[in-house]
């Protein structure tokens, strides 16, 4: 199949997540509010604390970021379980791409769409709270984010394949890992605090190491680091490596299931 | 054009592990196909008719490379749907009844769009070709309409449209019209008919269980029950395989039950349907003296006879023949 080809699958299923999502005024709740709100609630205990302002910069950093995990866990991991049940999945199966550049567009769809949350809560943090976000580097700024967001979505499509296989635990295994990422990730604090190996362990989860280098990037004297933010680059790409070789074996795998035992793709 | 059968089937059999349940104490192997061997040329649309759960919609989803075969093999214009996916894929598409299939947010130029993209359609070509289609089916006016708002019957003639945008080598249509307002499935039936008049060389499978539907859309009608091919041939030849005898439709006053006519002797088979305050007979009778018998219990009952009518068999006739049951008493033999 040529590049052009999958390049036209990949922007046709990406074409609804970007769309799609403008089109649904409840993300402005959802993806916005809610982010926010969290974000408002901890500026405030640290505040009251006394804590430096870059304190506010990294909650502020924390919420934009929960938008990508809430994406990654209910718009691609739990993607092919509810495409499936709306009678997508088996057209997908059988449209001649394939069903890799069709999870590469909802990825892209995914990234596209909410970077723009993102960065919507970014700037409502930067306003209401003058949070002093700088940059040092934004080479190094902009290959972390990059390499956080193909780590995190291979990551995303890697459990789209295993829930698919979970069936009804799907639903389960989203909300088990939605609020204790927002804990071992430390989005609201440096993960530094959980210790160094405990950072480390939650670094199996891209969006640790992806948030801990971008804060050391915008505070890079003041920022308490997991480890070197070389190091992190370097594990990012591991992990983006890892997730994405992993995810693509997975849908293979699911494939080969799917069609002999006929239960995953069909709506019975 | 070449010879090669479009689809070609042989000694093809599925069997599904079923889990323990209520439905299936045991959790014994369900074999949904039988060693069903086809063989169905281009041009041809071949109709799959069929009581739930008879294998029609197993047999498609081999056929389209979704579902593997237990045993036996199957070919798709030449290409193996075991081994050969890939091929089959781009050779084909297939369209189910009461699909939902989409994302309701789009409209219905986005979402058909979204779905050419994954058959490597340049964006030109494809919103050339959803117009073209789309005025086709008469739904040009709704293209920038949100799928979310369309009716059940437009929907559907929308993935009508979703399924010819790659101008499929062989088409699949998987209960068409099921759940459809009468208009709404004329239309498509209609549709399909000029679909593959227009284009020599392409073929459809279609499976249905609407008698009338096969018989007005098929050149070749298989009936497919408990997994196996029990007949294969046109419409007209399956019906003149109907038992032997005579056939007749009367209309009487409403009955209470029609039982007391199968006792007549040369009565082989009685179908009463109820409408507008009428019972609507359908009899299958050894000779056509034995109508008198009928008649004559039906007056002796006090029931006027309204309309007497000797009939052609139907196709759904052959099927009882074949079966031994109407298609609805087949659908809930299963339900039950």
């Amino acid at each position: 199949m040529t590049l052009r080809r999958i390049w036209y699958a990949i922007r046709g299923r990406a074409y609804p997540r970007t769309v799609g999502a403008m089109r649904e005024p409840s993300w402005i709740f959802y993806d916005l509010t809610l982010p926010i709100l969290g974000v408002v609630a901890f500026v405030f205990v640290y505040r009251a604390l006394g804590a430096p302002p870059r304190f506010t910069g990294y909650v502020i950093m924390g919420g934009a970021t929960i938008a990508f995990w809430m994406n990654v866990m209910w718009n691609m991991a739990s993607q092919f379980y509810w495409e499936k049940h709306q009678g997508n999945l088996e057209l997908y199966m059988m449209a001649p791409c394939g069903l890799v550049p069709i999870l590469l567009g909802m990825a892209l769809g995914g990234m596209l769409a909410t970077t723009l949350r993102a960065v919507v809560v970014v700037a409502a943090g930067v306003l209401l709270f003058q949070a002093p976000l700088t940059v040092s580097s934004w080479p190094l700024f902009l290959g972390i984010f990059a390499l956080g967001l193909v780590a995190l979505y291979g990551l995303g499509m890697f459990f789209s394949s295993l829930f698919l296989m979970w069936g009804r635990e799907a639903w389960h295994m989203v909300s088990l890992l939605q609020e204790p990422v927002y804990l071992a990730s430390g989005f609201y604090f440096p993960v530094r605090a959980l210790g160094l190996w405990v950072g480390l362990a939650a670094s199996l989860i891209p969006i640790t190491l992806a948030l801990d280098g971008l804060r050391q990037v915008m505070f890079p004297t003041s920022h308490p680091g997991l480890i070197p933010v070389l190091w992190e680059v370097a594990g990012l790409a591991l992990l983006a490596v890892g997730f994405t070789v992993l995810a693509l074996r997975m849908l293979r795998y699911m494939e080969r299931i799917s069609r002999q035992e006929g239960r995953l793709s069909f709506r019975w | 054009m070449s010879s090669r059968p479009s689809i070609q089937t042989e000694d093809l059999a599925r069997t599904f592990r079923v889990l323990r349940s209520k439905h299936y104490p045991a959790g014994e192997p369900v074999v949904a196909l039988d060693g069903v061997t086809l063989e169905i040329p281009r041009g041809e649309l071949f109709g799959l008719l069929g009581p739930n759960g008879a294998g029609k919609t197993t047999l498609i989803k081999i056929l389209v490379t979704l579902l593997l075969p237990t045993s036996g093999r199957a070919t798709v214009e030449g290409f193996d749907v075991r081994t050969q996916a890939h091929q089959v894929r781009s050779r084909i598409s297939m369209v189910s009844g009461g699909e939902h299939s989409g994302y309701g947010l789009l409209t219905v130029r986005e979402q058909l769009w979204m779905f050419s993209q994954f058959y490597g359609l340049a964006t030109g070509e494809a919103l050339r070709r959803i117009d073209e289609l789309l005025g086709v089916v008469g739904l040009f006016e709704e293209r920038h309409r949100k799928v979310q708002q369309l009716s059940t019957g437009m929907r559907q003639k929308m993935n009508l449209v979703r399924g010819l945008l790659s101008d499929p080598q062989v088409f699949f249509l998987d209960e068409p019209t099921l759940g459809l307002d009468v208009g709404a499935a004329r239309d498509i039936r209609a549709y399909i008919k000029r679909w593959i008049a227009d284009r020599p060389g392409r073929t459809i499978l279609l499976t249905t269980h609407y008698m009338s539907e096969a018989e007005e859309l098929c050149d070749r009608v298989a009936i497919i029950h408990k997994g196996k091919i029990i007949a294969c041939d046109a419409p007209a030849h399956l019906k003149r395989a109907a038992a032997g005898g005579s056939y007749f439709v009367l209309d009487t006053e409403r009955l209470d039950g029609a039982d007391f006519l199968r006792e007549i002797p040369g009565v082989a088979r009685v179908d009463a349907a109820e409408r507008d305050h009428l019972t609507e007979l359908r009899l299958h009778l050894a000779e056509d003296g034995a109508i008198a018998g009928v008649v004559a219990a039906l007056t002796q009952q006090g029931r006027r006879i309204l309309q007497l009518q000797k009939v052609e068999p139907s196709l759904e006739d052959a099927f009882v023949t074949l079966v031994g049951r109407r298609m609805e008493e087949a659908d809930e033999v299963r339900t039950s």
